[in-house]
């Protein structure tokens, strides 16, 4: 069994009933195109800081699109236009020289399938500070325990953290993605299904961290799986081709949303 | 529109007929049971208390899909407030059913003697509270938060007429000892019939939740039973 998560339920409650916290990013009319299709349509979205926003929506709505285009990687490779506003701490990252690899750094992301480097446990979580930050090596061994107990994966590899991190399990990889995530001082976290390719054990214990980073960080998490949001987040937001239909907390959202289409997708009337 | 899972839609389906069952064994346990009391009808009586065993069945029949509905369907946002609501109500329903035995039970016991008086206030009473349950349970199955809000407006009515009987039954008792056991009985009846007014406004509240979302029980909008004896 996965321990608890720390957090009592009725704090998460009253929690989501406190005011929402300062805007940390903010879609204002945000309209994003790839070459011949239009991914998204005006979003109006507000991400409130230290909170844990969910964006759910069946396949091909945009969710990826959305979170990809808050620390701008969904532009890598494609041809796109963005029409609107995206805020992050109040400046539009797509205003011109915006600073793209700072904006990475403090927007981090994890992805679907867990992507670590072919190269030791150590040096996956070493290359973001040393590259980004230029640490030294002293520095390093540090950031890299803090990073990984950080990610609860601290006990389960300090006794090989130069061994390569292709051999640890799928969860493992994910949660080292996660640390290495955490290496370069992130202030948003960005998570692509991060628990897609992961057993139930796994889930849950992505899922626990999730918990965990929220006072510190600010958690977007796209997910297919409903009751993953209804877990996780503070805050849940709906899409459904390309626009934004509902945004509410998480409660409400799974309780009793507003919009006949929000009901029909958490419900299972779909299509 | 429906579910994408049939299977799913199916068994929310079966859950609103067994509901409906239910609700209408109770209806007639109510009705049957006031019957055998005005008609001095004691077989009749022994009938409702014999259809006991069936509403309890049929309580647990409800609690295990529910449950199981909870288990293995994850509901979400109106399936959810469905599902709890079935859940709640169907404790009132079997409240109900129970509360009918009692009354059946004290109705054998009056039929045993000669009539204290002749009933007036009772059946006034009863048909009162049967119309309570009956709306109640028309507002859930239409999913008619109006209709559920008219039940919560007839209670105090009822809890009216419970106080005004007990008064009148006072006055036999102390006018005559030999009057006390059947009076006693008679004051039990009406109260029983307004716990059941009662079940029926948690009924009625719980509809309300289901179709808006909105929990108004221990709140002025969800107002039910006042000035009780």
């Amino acid at each position: 069994m996965p321990p608890a998560p720390k957090t009592l339920v009725s704090e998460r409650v009253r929690d989501q009933e406190a005011p929402a916290g300062d805007p940390k990013v903010e879609l204002r009319g945000m309209s994003f195109h790839y070459p011949g299709r239009q991914a998204l349509q005006d979003i109006h979205l507000t991400v409130p800081e230290h909170r844990v926003t969910a964006i759910i929506g069946p396949s091909g709505c945009g969710k990826s699109t959305l979170i990809k285009s808050i620390n701008r990687i969904a532009e890598i490779g494609n041809d796109i236009r963005v029409d609107g506003e995206v805020l992050f701490d109040g400046k539009n990252v797509y205003a011109p020289g915006t600073d793209l690899v700072d904006l990475r750094r403090r927007v981090g992301m994890l992805f679907q399938k867990p992507n670590p480097f072919p190269k030791s446990i150590f040096e996956n979580v070493a290359f973001g500070p040393r590259i980004h930050q230029g640490r030294r090596r002293s520095e390093l061994e540090g950031i890299v325990e803090k990073s990984l107990r950080q990610a609860a994966l601290w006990d389960e590899v300090r006794d090989r953290l130069h061994t390569s991190a292709m051999a640890l399990s799928g969860g493992q990889q994910q949660r080292l993605c996660l640390a290495r995530v955490l290496a370069v001082d992130p202030e948003v976290i960005l998570m692509d299904e991060p628990c897609s390719a992961l057993d139930p054990i796994s889930t849950a214990r992505i899922e626990e961290l999730i918990e965990e980073l929220r006072s510190r960080y600010t958690v977007v998490i796209v997910t297919h799986n409903m009751q993953q949001a209804a877990r996780v987040s503070d805050r849940t937001a709906f899409l459904l081709n390309g626009a934004l239909i509902e945004v509410d907390r998480t409660e409400k959202i799974f309780t009793n949303p507003s919009d006949r289409r929000t009901e029909d997708y958490i419900t299972g009337r779909f299509g | 529109m429906e579910h994408t899972s049939r299977q799913y839609e199916k068994e929310l389906q079966q859950l609103k007929e067994k509901i409906l069952l239910l609700g209408g064994t109770v209806e007639l346990m109510i009705a049957s049971s006031m019957k055998s009391l005005l008609t001095r009808d004691s077989d009749m009586a022994k009938n409702v208390i014999a259809s006991d065993p069936r509403v309890d069945a049929m309580e647990l029949e409800v609690d295990h899909l529910c449950v199981s509905l909870l288990a293995l369907r994850q509901p979400a946002a109106s399936d959810l407030r469905f599902i709890t609501t079935a859940l709640k109500i169907v404790t009132d329903l079997e409240r109900i059913g129970d509360l009918t035995v009692n009354i059946a039970e004290r109705a054998v016991e009056l039929n045993e003697e000669p009539p204290l008086k002749p009933y007036i206030d009772v059946p006034r009473m009863a048909s009162q509270v049967a119309g309570m349950v009956h709306q109640a349970l028309d507002a859930f199955v239409n999913r008619h938060p109006g209709m559920a809000r008219e039940v919560l407006g007839e209670d105090d009515a009822v809890d009216r007429l419970n106080v005004q009987l007990f008064r009148e039954l006072l006055t036999y008792m102390i006018e005559e000892p030999k009057n006390v056991s059947r009076a006693l009985r008679i004051t039990f009846i009406a109260k029983y019939l307004e716990r059941i007014a009662d079940h029926a406004t948690n009924i009625a509240q719980m509809v309300i939740f289901l179709c808006e979302g909105q929990d108004i029980r221990h709140s002025p909008a969800g107002r039910g039973s006042e000035g009780k004896v």
